[in-house]
């Protein structure tokens, strides 16, 4: 399926994204996976800015601008009336309008099991207002408003979304576009909620240079500090790549050392973090692996 | 059909019979039985609908957004914390032009707790560019939420139909149940999402289209004070029943108007009754639309304006109103604020004591 990847695009040339911005890259390969059968829900996050001023845009398909903490509900507002029956309806969220301010509609809208596809795509900081802290802003990391590094952990949403028991959840990363692909044409197969986590690194924002935002994103999931995998009647599949990394992880410091934002982190306090991180996601695989193997 | 319905409950059978697509729901005192009613309908299908029951105010009014962006009919109904907590989503809605209908049971806003009538919850809502309407009675409530549906998808903006907590919510009345028939015509939004049309909504705009969209805005208000005229014809010649932007009640030879709006405007007209008998030549001018604000005749009479509501540091909100658009020197009682009850004998004890200018606070001052 995944050589099938149509050649018709639907974000265009011209989109007002910075240099190296991988959450376009995330995004053209959604799209391409809904395809043209599709309503995007914008809340206000970077991707605000990518569609480019009006009356332009870059975007092939509608998209519904609105208020920050609104998008899930407003989504659920558009799949809800008849006339949308069929169509695919994608919130493109940042991470702040997901995992902080947006969290109350979108935990309401898993609840109902509403017919929407939501992406959060996670540049791990409010990048379109010059990079605060965000909930998704990880331990060690300078922002803005975290001026010599974040003092505390992360948000885990996976696990929150998960506690929803949403019909389909996965994580995935800008940087194997093919795998991002794969799930969101999964997902918009299945009725209910769908919930796709994506990191997508942030050359501005992470501080790194604008080439090497596909290399980070590896180097993310090759150290385990990001997981590629899927989440499905209550059971987690892990994917190839994470599969491997949590076999033999590469040394942390190759994903830290080029990004500006971790200048002065406690690699040591990180790795902690990384390694506990890696436990929780094996021992939850582990427990899905027997009960799969309990019911066959 | 004629029954006996609260208040709420006609605001649920208007919602009913204007054919509303998706509906949005999240409940607070006094505005419950309205939610409730409509998710009765809709769960014993008698009404063909989506029921969202959304987690806050705040989505209920996304998804009200998103719905009627896609161009359904939408929605939703609340009252004072519940409308001050989805204000942002109330600029929004009328910032997209999306002709969604609400509901709001007005209450007064903690703290402290209080769940009875005052208007400060509306009112605070007046420059977000929704249309406001305000019954005062079961009738009035049915009828005006489905003339509002004709109106806001005439002019592209949305309405809110305000009705005084438990006084009118919880009132039972006689109802006439009209449906509306092609007086309501199915909904055509001529900016619905379109897939086959792909275009961004909302989206970064300077300021010479920004200032143009909000000019629109400016323009379609002056449009709606003209259509809901016409509208309000159509209405009359049909089901017999007329309404204006203000109602009238023996003002032709009046030289004192008591101005008001919901319930306590409808208790000032047996107020005028009273004073007429005994020789004052009284008469109440109860405003209905407060947005567009309507032209009043307050010419050569003492005005006395009776407001169930405040702005701090500024004074009554539709004294400031009728100040604005009337040089007339206003007399300003404040009254019935936090469901404080105001009878006819008192509004008559207050208008014979009334001064040419000045402010009163009933049963402080």
């Amino acid at each position: 399926m995944v050589d099938d990847i149509p050649e018709e695009e639907y974000l265009y040339k011209g989109n007002t994204s910075c240099a190296g911005c991988s959450a376009m890259l995330a995004l053209r390969y959604i799209l391409k996976a809904a395809g043209p059968n599709t309503i995007i829900v914008n809340p206000a996050c970077c991707s605000t800015v990518c569609q480019g001023s009006y009356p332009r845009t870059a975007y092939g398909v509608p998209v519904l601008n609105i208020a920050f903490a609104a998008a899930a509900a407003a989504a659920d507002g558009i799949a809800s009336a008849k006339r949308n029956k069929g169509k695919n309806i994608i919130v493109f969220a940042g991470d702040g309008g997901t995992v902080d301010i947006g969290i109350q509609s979108l935990s309401g809208a898993i609840e109902r099991n509403a017919n929407i596809l939501y992406v959060c795509y996670d540049n791990e900081a409010y990048s379109n207002t010059g990079m605060q802290k965000s909930g998704s802003t990880p331990l060690g990391a300078i922002t803005t408003t975290t001026p010599t590094g974040r003092k505390d952990s992360k948000k885990d949403i996976d696990l929150i979304i998960m506690a929803h028991r949403p019909q389909y959840m996965a994580s995935a990363c800008a940087a194997y576009p093919k795998d991002l692909y794969g799930k969101v044409h999964k997902a918009l197969g299945i009725e209910g909620t769908k919930f796709i986590h994506v990191l997508c690194p942030c050359p501005p924002g992470w501080r790194y240079a604008t080439e090497k935002s596909v290399e980070l994103g590896k180097l993310a999931v090759k150290t385990g500090m990001w997981f590629l995998y899927e989440y499905e009647n209550g059971k987690i599949t892990l994917n190839a790549p994470t599969k491997a990394a949590l076999k033999r992880p590469a040394p942390l410091a190759e994903y830290l050392k080029p990004q500006g934002r971790f200048k002065g982190a406690d690699i040591e306090r990180m790795e902690k973090e990384v390694k506990e991180s890696m436990g929780r996601i094996s021992e939850m695989t582990e427990r899905s692996e027997r009960s799969r193997e309990a019911a066959q | 059909m004629k029954k006996m319905a609260t208040g709420n409950q006609a605001v649920a059978f208007a919602v009913k019979e204007s054919d509303v697509e998706v509906i949005a729901a999240y409940p607070i005192t006094p505005q419950t039985e309205v939610v409730e009613t409509i998710a009765s309908f809709v769960e014993t299908k008698k009404m063909d609908a989506s029921y969202i029951r959304v987690e806050s105010e705040h989505s209920a009014m996304a998804a009200c957004i998103g719905a009627t962006a896609s161009g359904a009919r939408s929605f939703t109904a609340t009252s004072s914390h519940g409308l001050l907590y989805m204000h942002e989503m109330i600029h929004w809605a009328a910032g997209a032009r999306l002709p969604i209908v609400m509901a709001n049971v007005n209450r007064a806003v903690g703290p402290a707790w209080n769940i009875w009538a005052e208007h400060t919850d509306s009112l605070s809502q007046r420059d977000t560019g929704w249309m406001q309407f305000y019954a005062a009675t079961v009738q009035e409530v049915y009828d005006t939420v489905i003339m509002s549906y004709k109106l806001a998808e005439k002019v592209n903006l949305p309405a809110m139909v305000c009705l005084d907590g438990f006084i009118l919510s919880h009132a039972i009345q006689p109802l006439e149940i009209t449906p509306p028939g092609d007086f309501l015509p199915p909904i055509n939004l001529p900016h619905a999402l379109d897939t086959k049309n792909p275009m961004s909504y909302g989206n970064l705009t300077a300021a010479n289209d920004y200032f143009k969209f909000r000019h629109g805005m400016h323009m379609a208000m002056q449009q709606a004070n003209k259509e809901a005229r016409t509208i309000e014809n159509e209405f009359a010649q049909r089901f017999d029943r007329k309404y204006g932007p203000v109602m009238e009640y023996r003002t032709d030879d009046a030289d004192t108007a008591i101005v008001g709006m919901g319930t306590m405007a409808r208790e000032a007209e047996m107020a005028v009754d009273l004073l007429r008998k005994e020789g004052i030549k009284a008469g109440s001018i109860r405003i209905r639309q407060f947005r567009p604000f309507p032209k009043l005749n307050l010419e050569n009479k003492k005005v006395i304006v009776f407001d169930r509501d405040y702005s701090f540091g500024a004074g009554g909100i539709l004294a400031q109103e009728i100040r604005f658009h009337n040089d007339v020197p206003v007399y300003n009682v404040i009254a019935g604020l936090g469901g404080q009850d105001v009878s006819f004998n008192m509004i008559a004890d207050l208008v014979r004591r009334a001064k040419a200018e000045g402010e009163f606070w009933l049963g402080v001052d």
